[in-house]
């Protein structure tokens, strides 16, 4: 394209000279048609988990968690249509309607673990504010916000999800615990004393045909 | 003109090289929401897929992973692995096959397979659980830094979640991850309380 004429008038070279330019215009198509698609096909953000670690299932486990207080203990049963029904303390198997039910709504829920749990979520509440402000490092504030979740005095969480209920409630439920700052908690199995207080209390628990 | 196609090159570069690409799954999900803001790693990763009817599927991230997980599996069941099967393996994305229909399975070609695969899936049941046998395997060939992500609809019943984290349970995997998707966090009535 770099053609230089030599022997031509000093005209003849300047129009050959416009040839030079390269039509830039299909090339910028392509880039733009490129760059969208990759736009659109990329997921830019990762998916976000919650890590969870289950007791396993072996006898010498059991007895830690029949450990905890009953006084500080909460059960939490997840039901179907969105329904949680919960006792605090110590099961009751004769008392009719003894469990007492909520939703997953903040004041519903929520409400509930953060009335037990206020010391905690106000100390996590500092804690935050002193590492927005830099005074401690992420290593000191995850240290410190660990000791916070599992010192004396906070509730132990209990979550037992029906048969009925789904994904999305065992999920929520795992959600509250982590905006409640809760340390202690643990998903179990319904046993038999459970299915008793459940009956007593009306509570239907039995997969939907 | 030129600057702009110089901004666009450069934002090309930048999107093919960052570029993750989206696989796809034999079943469209619909995670629940969480405000938990852990990343799931890039790496090591075996993801366990809940379908809303409690079909599972599972994904092993390296293709070598999958080829030495297979091969596991098949010995396990008795199947004699071609190249060619184990190469397909190897490059298709979530699987989940009982190990009897694997030949079958793979005899089929690539398009009838993808259609296939949504009405199959791991079998998971007491009398034969093959999907304890694939975390075996996938455990065994990645080692202990490998991470177990389950992966679930929001519909997805509970007695499916169960029988997934009580197999999981009965191999002492007991961390596992679950992926959601973020929330934003609405401000709690004790934060609004405690300022």
């Amino acid at each position: 394209m770099m053609q230089v004429d030599s022997g031509g008038s000093g005209k003849k070279g300047e129009r050959k000279k416009m040839d030079t330019r390269v039509d830039f215009t299909p090339m910028v198509d392509m880039i733009m048609l490129l760059l969208t698609f990759f736009m659109l096909a990329t997921t830019l953000s990762k998916p976000q988990t919650m890590e969870i670690a289950l007791p396993s299932k072996e006898k010498g486990d059991e007895k830690n968690q029949t450990l905890a207080k009953a006084s500080e203990a909460v059960t939490l049963y997840l039901g179907a249509d969105n329904k949680v029904y919960y006792f605090m303390g110590e099961p009751d198997l004769t008392t009719p309607n003894f469990l007492k039910s909520t939703t997953y709504a903040a004041d519903g829920l929520r409400a509930l673990i953060l009335n037990k749990n206020r010391k905690a979520v106000t100390q996590v509440n500092e804690l935050k504010d002193k590492k927005l402000r830099m005074q401690i490092t992420q290593e000191q504030y995850d240290k410190e916000l660990s000791k916070i979740k599992v010192q004396d005095g906070t509730p132990t969480v209990i979550i037992k999800p029906l048969d009925n209920s789904n994904y999305d409630n065992l999920v929520s439920a795992l959600d509250e615990m982590l905006i409640t700052s809760v340390g202690k908690y643990a998903i179990t199995e319904v046993d038999e004393n459970d299915k008793k207080m459940l009956t007593n209390s009306g509570v239907d628990f039995a997969v939907k045909k | 003109m030129t600057p702009m196609s110089d901004v666009m090159v450069l934002l090309l570069t930048f999107f093919m090289l960052t570029s993750t690409f989206l696989k796809p799954e034999p079943v469209t999900v619909a995670t629940p929401l969480s405000v938990s803001e852990i990343k799931i790693p890039e790496k090591n990763v075996m993801s366990v897929l809940i379908s809303p009817t409690g079909q599972v599927f599972l994904d092993i991230d390296n293709p070598n992973d999958r080829i030495a997980a297979l091969e596991k599996m098949a010995s396990a069941y008795n199947i004699q692995l071609t190249d060619k099967e184990k190469y397909e393996f190897s490059i298709a994305t979530s699987f989940g096959f009982p190990m009897q229909s694997f030949k079958q399975f793979m005899a089929l070609p690539e398009e009838k397979r993808n259609e296939e695969l949504p009405k199959l899936g791991i079998p998971k049941d007491s009398t034969d659980n093959q999907f304890k046998g694939w975390v075996l395997a996938a455990r065994e060939v990645k080692g202990k830094d490998m991470v177990i992500a389950i992966k679930a609809d929001s519909e997805t019943p509970y007695t499916s979640i169960k029988s997934v984290m009580g197999s999981l349970q009965d191999l002492k995997e007991n961390r596992y991850n679950l992926i959601t998707s973020l929330r934003e966090v609405e401000t709690t009535p004790a934060a609004t309380a405690a300022k």
